[in-house]
């Protein structure tokens, strides 16, 4: 490791630490929001300096853009004398708290993080982990790109998994709240232009990642995430689908990932005796038309969290009134 | 100190500064800010470690657990600032009941 990358890596190291401190310590919860996104973004550059294009992908399209979208959205729907005001207890109280009890967690966390820093420092220099095996099975995977084999192939159940976790997410969303399907202010000519502008661009840009994961850093999430950015555009720009697309059409869509995932399990598992264990010469396809739909659900279910409530109940009610 | 540790340390740290503010915070909004910083130091010790194997090609298992996390992580926001907002329009507030100011 020469100097200059020494010096980078510690520059932001630092800068990474100290973000987070700001964003978790600072009063105003609007600047702790902005800070966050802006530690996400480092921390995409983190995962380029650690060799991890495809988690580096992930982390600015999802990490920093979408949950930065769903805080600030969450912020601007708090009652509104708290929106600006972390704490509703008057500050010289606050500052009677700093000093009576926070030295204990404090104390606490100090001991825990110097345990943990000496179990990391521990480790051995060198460990090959799982690389030698998937690079082994790299070439009947059906993906050349070695996270995309992983997360479809060798460890498709993870995201079969996790596809059905973004979905309960949304259900447990729609439980709760309803969305309003009401346009709430005019977005203004430049929003509402440059939203017409990207959508073409973000999708592009999204089939294009699905395809290159086969070989490059991309892939399904990553695709998903740009798509749910997409939807995320067009809602702040004051685009609201038709009612009837809401019904029917939206939960399907959203069902496609995890039932095209399901159909896979269960005829690999029929004919291979082993779930989602792909024959070599079909494994590419059946990668692409997983993660195909995987991609179109994803995104559909990020954009349809960042709504932030079942539009479907909104309208019932409306109607019954 | 090589570039896996330094970077396994800076996740640690990020663990430690999250687990911290979620401890010593009442607002729930806060909260799952801090939630997602400890997320991130331990995506990031993950990360930093599979960089260890020298000039072998690099671990992808734990990249790819990441990008599963990474996903996880914004559902799980999703949901929380669902329940946070719900709370905020039951009770009027964003905060977690304080024993000790009663």
């Amino acid at each position: 490791m020469t100097l200059l990358t020494w010096v980078f890596d510690s520059l932001l190291g630092l800068s990474l630490l100290w973000l987070a401190w700001r964003a978790l310590a600072c009063p105003d919860l609007f600047k702790a929001i902005v800070l966050f996104v802006a530690f996400g973004l480092l921390m995409a550059l983190a995962w380029v300096r650690l060799a991890a294009p495809d988690v580096a992908l992930a982390e600015a399209a999802i990490g920093a853009g979408l949950t930065g979208a769903l805080l600030m959205a969450a912020l601007a729907k708090l009652h509104p004398t708290e929106a600006h005001d972390d704490f509703t207890v008057p500050p010289e109280k606050n500052v009677t708290k700093v000093w009576s009890w926070q030295w204990l967690p404090a104390v606490a966390i100090l001991l825990v993080t110097t345990g943990l820093g000496y179990v990391v420092l521990s480790l051995p220099p060198y460990a090959a982990g799982l690389s030698t095996e998937v690079a082994a099975n790299l070439a009947i995977s059906g993906a050349s790109n070695p996270v995309t084999a992983v997360l479809l192939n060798f460890r498709g159940y993870d995201t079969l998994l996790e596809i059905v976790v973004l979905l309960l997410a949304l259900l447990g969303v729609w439980s709760l709240n309803s969305a309003s399907l009401d346009r709430k202010a005019a977005p203004g000519i430049v929003l509402d232009t440059l939203a017409r502008l990207l959508t073409p661009i973000f999708i592009l840009v999204a089939a294009y990642l699905l395809w290159v994961g086969a070989h490059a850093p991309g892939g399904a999430f990553q695709a998903g995430a740009v798509l749910g950015a997409a939807g995320v555009l067009l809602l702040l720009a004051g685009w609201r689908p038709r009612a009837g697309l809401m019904a029917l059409p939206l939960r399907l869509v959203l069902v496609t990932g995890p039932a095209t995932f399901v159909i896979v399990a269960v005829l690999t598992l029929l004919m291979k005796g082993q779930m989602l264990e792909y024959p070599p010469t079909q494994a590419g396809v059946l990668i692409l038309i997983l993660e195909t739909a995987a991609t179109v659900s994803i995104g559909v279910t990020l954009a349809a969290l960042f709504l932030g409530g079942d539009p479907r109940k909104n309208n019932r009610n409306k109607n019954q009134t | 100190m090589s570039t896996p540790f330094l970077y396994a340390l800076v996740g640690t740290g990020l663990f430690a500064l999250g687990l911290f503010a979620l401890i010593i915070h009442a607002h729930l909004l806060r909260k799952i800010l801090a939630l997602n910083v400890m997320g991130s130091g331990v995506f990031m010790v993950l990360v930093a470690l599979a960089k260890r194997t020298g000039d072998a090609p690099l671990d992808a298992v734990p990249h790819a657990m990441v990008i599963t996390g990474i996903v996880v992580a914004v559902s799980a926001t999703a949901l929380a600032l669902t329940l946070m907002l719900k709370l905020n329009a039951k009770s009027g507030h964003a905060e977690l009941p304080d024993d000790r100011r009663e």
